[in-house]
């Protein structure tokens, strides 16, 4: 690795922790660090609403943002290596979609915090289980999963119409349409937790598995010659990858630009390889929605969606790294 | 030691046999040439031989065994498919397209140890690209990719070299700088077979030559056995110029050229 390099990831190390306590101390109510790690730690010497504060709302929500920007990031690093395509995000199978119908109808139905985030996740599985099933009938080739993830996208949008189009305009509507703006307003132990859980699981699986991603990349010919049974790792990668984003986006809704965007500009730093582009793919993108989710929360009186944020930095970020690719290749000035 | 494929036929669809009743054996230390025109089943055979098509009937057998019952991370220690060079999705560095070779060897969780980058050094120096070894994959020329690939085989302990068409795409010169590092191998041990549609080649660089014809390869000898004007003109339909040079046991065939056929 070159000095460089190696200079980037200690940046990025560091990044991550500053910024979760950044992310705490941050907001409507100023409270002193001091504060903020005796409430951590348990101690005396801090007010019971600024403990509460902390422990139940900033914390979680915080932990919330890692795990989903961590999960974004990985998984659309590995979608990217996986469909052999750069422009795939972590959304290309229909998870989103597949949550977005999940959480308008249990919002249509009212069916509460909890109710919402199981049916999101439900949908959002259903959705790739969907693609999945089209992929086996015609040979799991990336391409077929592709098609299977628009085709079963469409499906899903035309049913996220459909409950719009019957939900209350006074009451339900308006929850759909503000749920899929995204954000972690809604986050707390009782989601952050499995969230939590699913997101240590799913990173250890992509850490362990990351030198294998590179195969991945190359032609089925190619990965089956080398020894590698390509179906049976692709729909392993395909499913651990789903689970990690219909986790996220069930407690988060829809954030977009971060599965696309931060596997490129990790792929910029450290080059291709998985064995550096996952574990800085997920430190980036942990610190990344830490940072942007402390902007949605204190940049304006009211609180800024975060998938509104995402798209406002991640449309820019990805023009520039597309000038800079034109640009490596003599096709841009 | 040896790979054959023993009265292989093997069918895409149902009743219409892409190869047939093939018998083919490959030694070691030899480069065996497959000819034939386009869709006569030499990348199908290949891949036969690659243990990654199973034969409608007849088997593949390496050293006796056959493929079906070799898992598939011992076969890729002992076989290597070379592929055409192509333009890679990612730009991964020339050694780290050579390690790619090295899965057979590693765990699904293993990280690449001192003796897998030490089998990609030993690789990359067998095919002279010692130099290239931090180049991106992507800025390298057509034959430095081809050798690459040809080093990834290598990484993967492959005595048995399959190569598809290396020669496409590249100047006269780049094809001799390939098939130079070829011959080198084979003079290693290496068995090296190659797919290709210039029977000159064949007859410059090759040990044997197959001839695959409708699927079937009959003709196989050594290239200037099996390379005449009738046979050329049987595989693909139109004429051929030999050229001839005198030599100490009478002349020897020096050139294939294809002739004209607006004359």
């Amino acid at each position: 690795m070159s000095p460089a390099r190696g200079r980037t990831s200690w940046i990025l190390v560091a990044a991550v922790p500053i910024l979760f306590v950044v992310a705490l101390l941050v907001g409507r109510y100023g409270i002193r660090i001091e504060e903020t790690f005796r409430a951590l730690l348990g101690l005396d010497g801090v007010s019971d609403v600024f403990r509460a504060l902390i422990l139940r709302v900033r914390l979680p929500r915080a932990l919330a943002a890692a795990c989903i920007g961590a999960n974004l990031a990985i998984t659309g690093a590995a979608f990217q290596g996986l469909f052999r395509n750069p422009l795939v995000d972590s959304r290309i199978l229909g998870v989103s979609s597949g949550a977005a119908f999940g959480a308008a109808v249990a919002l249509l139905l009212s069916a509460g915090t909890l109710g919402l985030q199981a049916s999101a996740f439900a949908f959002a599985l259903l959705a790739v289980a969907l693609v999945l099933l089209i992929g086996a009938r015609f040979g799991s080739a990336p391409l077929v999963l592709v098609i299977g993830g628009i085709l079963v996208s469409a499906l899903f949008n035309a049913l996220l119409g459909l409950i719009k189009y019957v939900a209350d305009p006074l009451s339900s509507l308006p929850a759909i349409t503000y749920w899929l703006l995204g954000g972690l307003s809604q986050a707390s132990w009782t989601s952050v937790t499995p969230l939590c859980a699913v997101t240590g699981a799913g990173l250890l699986f992509f850490l362990a598995i990351r030198w294998r991603l590179n195969v991945l990349t190359l032609s089925d010919v190619e990965a089956s010659a080398l020894g590698v049974r390509v179906r049976g790792l692709r729909v392993a990668v395909v499913g651990v990858g789903t689970v990690l984003i219909a986790s996220s986006v069930a407690v988060g809704g829809m954030i977009g630009w971060i599965g696309l965007v931060v596997p490129h500009i990790a792929r910029a730093w450290v080059g291709p390889d998985h064995g550096r582009l996952i574990p800085v793919s997920a430190a980036l993108g942990i610190a990344t929605l830490l940072a942007l989710d402390t902007i949605a929360r204190n940049a304006i009186a009211s609180e800024i969606p975060l998938g509104i944020l995402t798209g406002l930095i991640g449309v820019p970020a990805f023009l520039l790294l597309f000038l800079r690719f034109l640009r490596s290749r003599g096709e841009a000035r | 030691m040896t790979l054959e494929a023993r009265r292989i036929s093997y069918a895409y669809a149902p009743g219409s046999d892409v190869i047939r009743q093939a018998t083919v054996s490959l030694d070691e230390g030899r480069i065996t040439f497959l000819l034939g025109s386009n869709g006569s089943g030499k990348t199908t055979l290949l891949e036969c031989l690659a243990g990654l098509r199973m034969p409608r009937s007849g088997a593949v057998l390496l050293d006796g065994q056959d493929l079906r019952r070799l898992p598939p991370r011992l076969r890729a220690r002992r076989i290597g498919l070379v592929p055409q060079m192509h333009e890679p999705t990612f730009s991964y560095t020339v050694a780290e397209v050579v390690l790619m070779g090295r899965a057979p060897h590693m765990g699904l969780f293993a990280r690449p140890s001192a003796e897998d980058w030490r089998a990609v050094d030993v690789a990359l120096e067998a095919v002279g690209l010692s130099g290239l070894r931090n180049r991106p994959y992507d800025r390298t020329s057509g034959g430095e990719r081809q050798l690459a690939l040809v080093a990834r085989g290598l990484a993967q302990g492959a005595a048995y070299l399959l190569m598809d068409e290396p020669a496409a795409h590249l100047d006269p010169h780049h094809q001799a700088d390939v098939f130079d590092a070829v011959s080198r191998l084979a003079a290693d041990g290496f068995s090296v077979t190659i797919a290709s549609h210039q029977p000159n080649n064949a007859l410059l660089y090759g040990d044997r030559a197959a001839f695959l014809i409708d699927g079937a390869a009959d003709l196989q000898g050594t290239p200037s056995e099996i390379l005449t004007k009738a046979t050329l003109r049987q595989a693909y339909g139109m004429d051929f110029e030999i050229l001839y040079a005198p030599g100490p046991s009478g002349p020897s065939a020096k050139a294939i050229l294809p002739l004209s056929r607006q004359s």
